[in-house]
Formats: C-alpha cells, structure tokens, sequence
C-alpha cells in the first residue's frame, strides 16, 4: 500500500500556505482517495504550525519544520527539512508544489532518499498504477509515464488543481526535528521592480504579448520605440494584464538596437522563457513561430495582432488574428479602455 | 585580487527550435522521428550557463573551464563545431544518448562519475554550472542531482546573475515567483548554480578561438567514455504530440476601430 506525503511551504508572510502548496494538498487528497492511501501532510517554513490550520479538515497527518532557519528558502536548510519529513512520513509517494523553493532541493531530497523524481507534473491519473502526465521539449511532447521505484517525487505545476480551502480550525501538527548542517548561504530578500514598475503577474486573466516588431522601423521609416513603450504600458495598467515578450525583443538590448526599457528576459515566453498560465492571450507585433509559441501551451483563448497574414498564428495556433499595424489597434484600445473606465 | 575559480559547465545538445518534432516509440522506449540527424544546437540555457562561466574566468586569471557534455559523439562533434567559436573551454564529453527521455538520474550519475574524473579539478573551488532547465527534459533536476551527487549543498537555481567579491564570496540572484529575484549570499565555492538567461549577449564567432579549442576537442572526443543510461523504473505509457489545432479566425478588412471594440469586449469577457 503506498504512503503519500504533500509538502507544503509558507508563504513570505511565514504563516499561510502558498497557493502552489494549497494546489498540491488537492492533489495528494484526490490521490489518497484513488488509491486508497494514507495521507500525510506536511509545512515547512517560519510559522508552519499556524499555517496548519487550514489543513485541519483533511483529516491527514500534519507534520512541520518550523523556526527562523526555515523562514527563506535556501537549499541547504530546505533540502534538510523536506528529508526529515520525508523520512517521518516513511511515505512511497511524495507530492509538493513546483515552487521555486521546492523546484531548488526536491531532486536533492530524492536522491538523499535513494528515491527518483518527476517534476513539472501536469496531471496525476492510472488505475492499478500511478501515472503523471508531463511535456517534453518545452511543451512540444506530452507523454505520460510511470515508475515502479520507490520514493516517487512528483513536483506539480501550478494552476493543475484548484487550491484547497479548508475552514481554519485547530490542528494537531507534529513538530519534526532537523539537524542542520553549517549554513553557508544568506538570503537577504527580494530584488523586484517597484509595485507599479511590476509588469509579470501571474494572477493575470490576461498575457499581452509585445514581439520585436514595436521597434521596428514604421511606414514613415523611422522606429517609434516611445510610442510603443507608452503604448503597452497603458494597455498594461487599463488592463493588469501580464506582460510577455519574444526573444527577438529583448536580445535587441545588447545588439544596439531600440529598445522597451521595461522588458527583461524574465518577460520572455516560449522556447527559452517562461510557459505562463492565463485564460487569455493576446500577441502583437509577434510572428508566432514554434519557438516563441511553445511558451503558449497553457494560455486559453488566443488573439493576436499582425501584418502578415500568413504568420505562425494564422496557422491554427491562435483563435483569432487581426491583420493590422498594432500602433493604431493599441491606440484605439487604450481610448477605448479609458472611456469605459472614465 | 583575482579568484581562481574552476568552473564545470554541464550542457547538452537539442534539437534546433526551428525543426518539427515527432515523437516515436522504438525497442528502447521513446525517442524522436530522424533525431541523430535533426540540426541540433547547445541547450539554450546551458549555453547561458558557459557564457557567464567563460566570462567569470576571463576576470580571474587562473582560472579554468571545463564543458561537459553527454550525447552521441557525432552529434557533439556536429555542435562543438559551432560552440568551439564562442568561447575558449576544455570538453568533456560523455558518449551516451540523446533526447529528453533518458531517466535524469541516470544522466546525473554519468555526469558526476565522469567531473569526479576530470585532471586537475580542484573541487573546492569548483562553481557547478549548467542551464536550470533543459530544452529537451526540462525536468530541472539533473544539475541539482549532480551536485547532490559531488557534496555540494550550496545549491542556486534560475541564476541571472553572480558578483564575485574580493574574499572568494559571492552575491546571487536567483528568479523566483512573480518576476522577482531572490537575493543570497554565498560564503565561496564549491557552489551551483543552475542558470536562467543570464545577462550576456551570445559571444561573436572568433574562429582563433575555435582553432584552440578544436585543438582539443577532437581528441577528447575520440578518447570520450561511453554511458549507458539505467531506466530506474521509469516507464513511458504514452508519448505523443499535443492534439489541439485551433480554427483560426484571420480578419484582413477590419479596421482599427472595428478590432479595438472587439477587443475591448473580448477582454472584459467573462
């Protein structure tokens, strides 16, 4: 009989479980129920024991390491937290969020474990056996797969579950023990553009997507790089929309040619970017080819904006395509979004 | 004062973005249709990852730089043709296979054996590197495994950047949620440092650079040690390319206005 364990972390308020980990603990009560599992659940971070509250109806095994050491994330004392649950928990089957805290010591606690992982998990299913569904080649291959190997570490991604929401109630957490070993890492906080500079939220319902013809050179034959600035970014605050880029745009940084100073790799989408999730997209000055594309897999409804009709996303990869030049569209939107709000 | 830094970047070989991909299942599990002779390029990521190496070790003389990596040898010698003329490094090469298939665990195991091997590599100064993801897997965990594998616990994934300071300690910024970095500070090495974009243009193409590397390249890879990569359970139930091909809608006569208003409907859409 297998024996699952979610981890879990705080969020940075040190006292409530992120969403990614609430996403996770849906997954491990599905699973539980599916194969009929015991369940263990576990926290780590600075006030794990009052972040346990929410976890009181599922009814699992509450296990934390909690105190100042494991308030950030760093490898050496989370790879040493997640082991020490692990090894309470004795469990087969370890599930956890694919945050950017667990994606950094997951694989290390497996191997510390003498068990195997598999991350970036999309979906959990099988009958007799467990199998996960994941993508290949940055979402250009799905294969789902299996393991017969013991522990079995399946990182989840975020938006695959809903998150769990438990009336708060008073939890019996067991408090686990970690030996740490000397710390040679300090994490002294967070580096982010200011509040109103931040254009990458992931809550967005929407991805705007500004590809590398903003700056190009315009029918007068001069490039509007300005123009185009000012153009997205009030589409952006109308909006909260999140903002994407193709490579092509922000490689041009270090090739001398025009720029949108708010754009940094962090804002790329596709092949060597990021693969967001939001219910809809909407491109523009962007060919659509298969290596910007790739990072679209998980958006819902997709429209873009583009003088060339013949482009990637006329090609069945979006739901809709405006042949036009996006200047004129975008000038038109922002009214049009201004006069709604007025 | 200079650091002497001895960097090992792990990086593999893709398929080149551009090619269509077409999963098939033969007698030893999935692979891709023709993949020994799509073009295939160094792992975007990974490639990152030496850059900043190769310019790390440029600011610190005495430093070195070793490039390992794992694939068919045809295959590295195809890419290393290219790579040889960015940047000046020793290869490493593993003769295995190639793709995104192959367990990860084993792939780390052939990859620690094979550092732990490496004349000359002073572990204690060594800076791990490599891409936080591959292009190929993607599964983001092989590095962290090789290091788990070679004692190393000061562990950074999604690096964009690295400040080296005078006393052999180092600032890094690692991406984390919400367009954000996280910011720590490492006592020196050994360390890894699995690496985003990064902030370096790819290097010009200096073909004396090439000349030098390729002055080594050919024998390491003829002299490349052969990996056989153990399944460790893994088993594939399916593999198979996505289904979904939207019904495209392309609008060639609307104008400005007329796309605006429907957009804007469309975005306060429910």
């Amino acid at each position: 009989m297998e024996t699952i364990l979610v981890l879990t972390h705080t969020d940075e308020s040190g006292s409530a479980l992120t969403k990614a980990s609430l996403e996770a603990v849906t997954a491990g009560l599905d699973l539980a129920a599916q194969i009929k599992a015991a369940l263990t659940i576990s926290i780590v971070g600075a006030g794990a024991k009052a972040a346990a509250s929410v976890l009181a109806s599922t009814g699992a095994r509450l296990l934390a390491v909690t105190g100042e050491a494991f308030a950030q994330a760093r490898y050496a004392t989370d790879a040493a937290a997640c082991e020490a649950l692990c090894r309470a928990a004795n469990a087969t089957i370890v599930l956890a969020p694919g945050t950017s805290r667990f994606t950094r010591v997951a694989a290390g606690v497996a191997h510390r474990l003498g068990g195997f992982i598999d991350t970036h998990i999309t979906a959990l299913g099988g009958a007799e056996t467990i199998e996960a569904s994941r993508w290949f080649y940055r979402q250009r291959v799905e294969a789902v797969l299996s393991r017969d190997a013991r522990p079995w570490f399946l990182l989840l991604d975020a938006g695959t579950h809903t998150a769990f929401a438990g009336e708060p109630a008073t939890a019996a957490v067991e408090e686990i023990a970690v030996q740490l070993p000397a710390l040679r890492t300090t994490v002294s906080g967070f580096r982010a553009p200011a509040q109103d500079a931040q254009t990458i939220r992931p809550d967005a319902k929407l991805l705007f997507v500004a590809g590398a013809g903003w700056t190009k050179k315009q029918p007068d034959g001069q490039t509007h790089a300005a123009e185009a600035g000012e153009l997205i970014l009030g589409f952006l605050h109308a909006t909260s929309a999140s903002l994407g880029s193709s490579k092509s745009l922000v490689d041009q940084g270090g090739e001398g040619e025009p720029v949108l100073p708010f754009l940094t790799h962090m804002n790329q989408i596709g092949q060597t970017g990021a693969t967001p999730r939001h219910p809809k997209g909407l491109s523009t000055c962007c060919h659509g080819e298969e290596p910007h594309v790739v990072g679209w897999r998980f958006i819902g409804d997709r429209r873009a904006i583009s003088l060339d009709p013949n482009c990637g996303w006329s090609r069945g990869k979006a739901d809709v395509v405006y042949v036009a030049d996006a200047f004129p569209v975008m000038a038109k939107v922002n009214a049009l979004l201004e006069a709604k709000k007025a | 004062m200079a650091n002497v830094l001895h960097i090992v970047v792990c990086a593999g070989i893709v398929p080149d973005p551009l090619q269509t991909l077409e999963p098939v299942t033969g007698p030893a599990g999935p692979g891709l249709k023709n993949e020994m002779v799509l073009p295939a390029v160094l792992d975007p990521w990974a490639a990152s990852a030496l850059y900043e190496a190769a310019n790390l070790v440029a600011k610190n003389p005495g430093s070195k730089l070793w490039l390992v990596s794992l694939g068919p040898k045809a295959k590295l010698q195809q890419v290393m043709m290219t790579i040889a003329q960015k940047v000046a490094f020793e290869l490493v090469p593993v003769d295995g296979p190639i793709g995104g298939f192959p367990d990860a665990h084993a792939t780390a195991a052939a990859l620690a054996e094979t550092i732990e091997a490496i004349p000359g590599l002073d572990r204690t100064k060594c800076l791990l590197f490599g891409g936080w993801e591959s292009a190929t897997r993607g599964a983001g965990v092989t590095l962290q495994l090789v290091g788990e594998r070679l004692g190393i616990t000061d562990q950074f994934q999604g690096v964009d950047q690295i400040d080296l300071r005078d006393d052999g300690s180092f600032e890094v910024l690692e991406r984390v949620e919400g367009g954000k970095h996280q910011v720590s500070a490492c006592a020196g090495t050994p360390a890894v440092l699995g690496w985003a974009t990064g902030n370096l243009a790819e290097p010009r193409n200096n073909p004396q650079v090439g000349m030098a590397n390729m002055r080594t390249i050919m024998p390491a890879l003829a002299k490349a040690k052969k990996a056989s990569l153990e399944a460790n359970g893994l088993r594939y139930v399916s593999v198979s390319l996505p289904k979904q091909q939207r019904t495209t809608r392309v609008e060639k006569n609307m104008t400005p206005d007329a796309i605006a208003a429907e957009l804007v409907e469309w975005i306060g859409a429910e």
